[in-house]
């Protein structure tokens, strides 16, 4: 019988049925400050015992200041949720990559830089973005804190299947079109809930011919389309990227685990429950108009309005949305001054992210009453841009270089805008107040952000091509 | 079996309706309360930047749902699409259920949020678009006329109204026995052990 990727996986975790449900076996675990605590707590509570601190690591990410290294920068409630992951890892022996640490990071930076995450592994982490790690062929999806308890004590967790869904990306992708473009335009597509309940599995020449971070940056954006999880199966890109890295296998396990890994592909016959094709040749430069990742346009296109939507609920929810990010209907969007610029986060602060930025930033400075910031996505990737001179490429043209961190993407630590600001923003969320109360967000690839530093209103990357 | 908390059967409480599609956990509860370190006392943060004027939480939105005296004292809440979308933050049903909400109507809901509620005994029920219009409509009508929502039974009424709603039998299980979840895998330990044998080395 023909299997996809994601039946392959599952099949490999199954350490029960129960009813209708499985209980899987998870192989790795990425746990932070913000949804840690409380599962700690109740594992206290009841006296039980982390089963497999070995396979759980820890990163100080969302409450961090990325000005700072001092724990409380972002005073006294940030402290004590950061200590207090201090603490209950030392308890229970797990490796913390703490604020400060040379390989500290974002978790969904820092773990596949590391080489914690391996083709056809179970991840999860309390963080919706974990999907990121889909990338790899692995099966990664976010979890609440309940099922991080779970996971801690016991290593597995109780799931029901997810329904497939297959998306093509086919062709060749035009120039000055990002990963950060497709995902939006298949998100576009697809809408905010267009995948929920199911796990995507991201195909096609398109796919293919990205590199493996760009492959994360699809897949961090599953869940915008509502989707349980992204994967792409592996293959050479995947293995060049692992190989070597500090937790990746080495010799003869090296060897058994390429062997391994080369059977993780969807069959050729296997069968989707829905199927999704797109055309690289059709994909703009995309901005988010909108409070929701699918509210997104084309960068030349005009803002639409109520009208062009023949959905009652996507009627409503534009017309709500353009409210909120005060704007009309058939507004240009290189008419749009924005006051703000969020370059980073799980989903665009990997190194080719701020290469990709450098190179629009090179070519001017940022427009006055702009407020631009850069921040890397882990350490590694801080001084890789540190090597390579992009740090002063961004400070020379006005760009403010950080540390690294969570930021601007959530506002949970000293990065949040003020109400009515409006950011272009390298992001996975547009939410209302997400970046701060009553401020907007535009979702944008990271040299879209860099463009619309420059300009100071939305533009065209392609004008931008050197 | 385990058991972690009493279990659900029945609940009748009002229903205070929210009539909007897509309602995302940055809304439900803002990220600037996420630095609690404890379940408890998300509730007056619920939807914070929709319910209160000003930051400090001093000033009520006196157009919001929530605020205006008919629906005072709810503990069943109404919305429309895709309800609990973005982030897997378990604080979304810890303010819920905090504030006083048992029941969650809606007529779809995000699958990590759905997950989320199950785990902590906060009911989500899933009616199709229709009786949705059907019941915001009554509810609007007759804000203090009784809701029941019978978990056994599948159903949700509201005077001569009924609704049924499909469950998944699991969900149903834990949400009505009350299970600790984290119990009933534990006995299970001689097969994660014996699953454990068959990993690779490099995994």
């Amino acid at each position: 019988m023909a299997h996809t990727l994601y039946d392959k996986v599952w099949q490999a975790h199954i350490v029960d049925e129960i009813g209708e449900d499985s209980l899987i076996y998870i192989d790795r675990h990425l746990i932070h400050e913000v949804t840690s605590p409380q599962a700690f707590a109740g594992l206290k509570e009841k006296q039980r015992r982390v089963r497999r601190p070995d396979l759980t690591i820890a990163t100080m990410d969302h409450s961090i200041s990325t000005r700072s290294l001092a724990i409380d920068a972002c005073g006294p409630q940030n402290a004590l949720q950061l200590s207090t992951l201090a603490d209950n890892c030392e308890q229970h022996g797990i490796q913390l990559f703490p604020v400060g640490h040379q390989k500290q990071g974002i978790v969904h930076v820092m773990g596949p830089e590391r080489g914690l995450i391996l083709p056809g592994m179970t991840v999860v982490c309390g963080d919706s973005h974990t999907a990121t790690h889909g990338a790899f062929g692995a099966l990664a999806f976010g979890i609440g804190t309940s099922q991080v308890e779970h996971v801690l004590a016991t290593q597995t967790l109780k799931q029901s299947r997810a329904k497939t869904m297959r998306i093509t990306v086919s062709g060749t992708l035009p120039t000055g079109i990002t990963a950060k473009d497709i995902i939006l335009a298949i998100i576009g597509k697809i809408g905010h809930a267009g995948a929920t309940g199911h796990v995507i599995e991201y195909a096609g020449d398109a796919i293919r011919s990205l590199s493996m971070e760009e492959r994360m940056t699809i897949c961090n954006m599953s869940i915008e389309a509502g989707a349980k999880a992204g994967m792409i199966a592996p293959d050479d890109t995947t293995f060049e990227y692992i190989k070597g890295r500090e937790y990746a296998p080495k010799g003869e396990d090296w060897e058994a685990a390429l062997t391994y890994w080369k059977t993780l592909y969807s069959d050729a016959d296997a069968q989707f429950d829905s199927e999704v094709e797109l055309l690289a040749a059709d994909i703009a430069p995309q901005v988010t108009w909108g409070t929701n990742p699918g509210q997104v346009i084309g960068v030349n296109a005009p803002v639409p309005g109520p009208d062009n939507f023949d959905d009652p609920v996507e009627k409503e929810s534009a017309q709500k949305a353009l409210k909120y990010m005060a704007l009309q209907a058939g507004t240009r969007l290189s008419d749009v001054p924005v006051n703000h610029v969020f370059i980073g986060s799980c989903t665009n602060g990997r190194i080719e992210d701020l290469r990709a930025a450098a190179s629009v930033a090179r070519q001017g400075q940022v427009a006055p009453g702009v407020t631009a910031i850069v921040v890397p996505g882990s350490g590694e990737v801080k001084q890789q841009a540190e090597r390579e001179g992009l740090d002063r490429v961004f400070t020379d043209a006005g760009f403010e270089w950080r540390l690294p961190g969570c930021s601007m993407c959530l506002g949970m630590n000293d990065d949040i805008l003020q109400s009515g600001d409006r950011c272009a923003s390298t992001s996975n969320r547009n939410f209302e107040g997400r970046q701060g109360r009553g401020a907007r967000t535009h979702l944008v690839s990271p040299a879209m952000a860099a463009a619309a530093a420059l300009r100071g209103r939305f533009a065209d990357v392609r004008e931008f091509q050197e | 079996m385990t058991q972690s908390s009493p279990g659900i059967t029945t609940h009748t409480g009002t229903a205070a309706p929210l009539d909007q599609a897509n309602v995302d956990t940055d809304q439900i509860i803002p990220k600037q309360f996420l630095t609690s370190v404890s379940r408890e006392g998300f509730g007056r943060h619920l939807f914070h930047d929709w319910r209160y004027l000003d930051s400090d939480e001093q000033e009520l939105n006196p157009q919001f749902a929530l605020n205006q005296p008919d629906y005072a004292g709810a503990s069943i809440l109404l919305a429309r699409e895709n309800f609990g979308c973005g982030s897997s933050r378990e604080h979304a049903p810890w303010a819920l259920a905090d504030y006083g909400f048992n029941v969650i109507i809606a007529t779809s809901f995000a699958d990590i949020f759905y997950g989320n509620c199950i785990n902590n005994q906060l009911l989500p029920v899933a009616l199709d678009s229709n009786d949705m219009d059907t019941l915001f409509t009554a509810v609007h009508a007759h804000p203090q006329t009784p809701v029941t929502v019978d978990l056994e039974a599948q159903q949700v009424s509201i005077g001569d109204l009924c609704f049924d709603f499909s469950i998944a039998p699991h969900h149903k299980t834990s949400l009505l026995k009350g299970l600790d979840a984290i119990g009933q895998t534990l006995e299970l330990e001689d097969r994660i052990a014996q699953f454990e044998t068959t990993r690779a080395a490099w995994q």
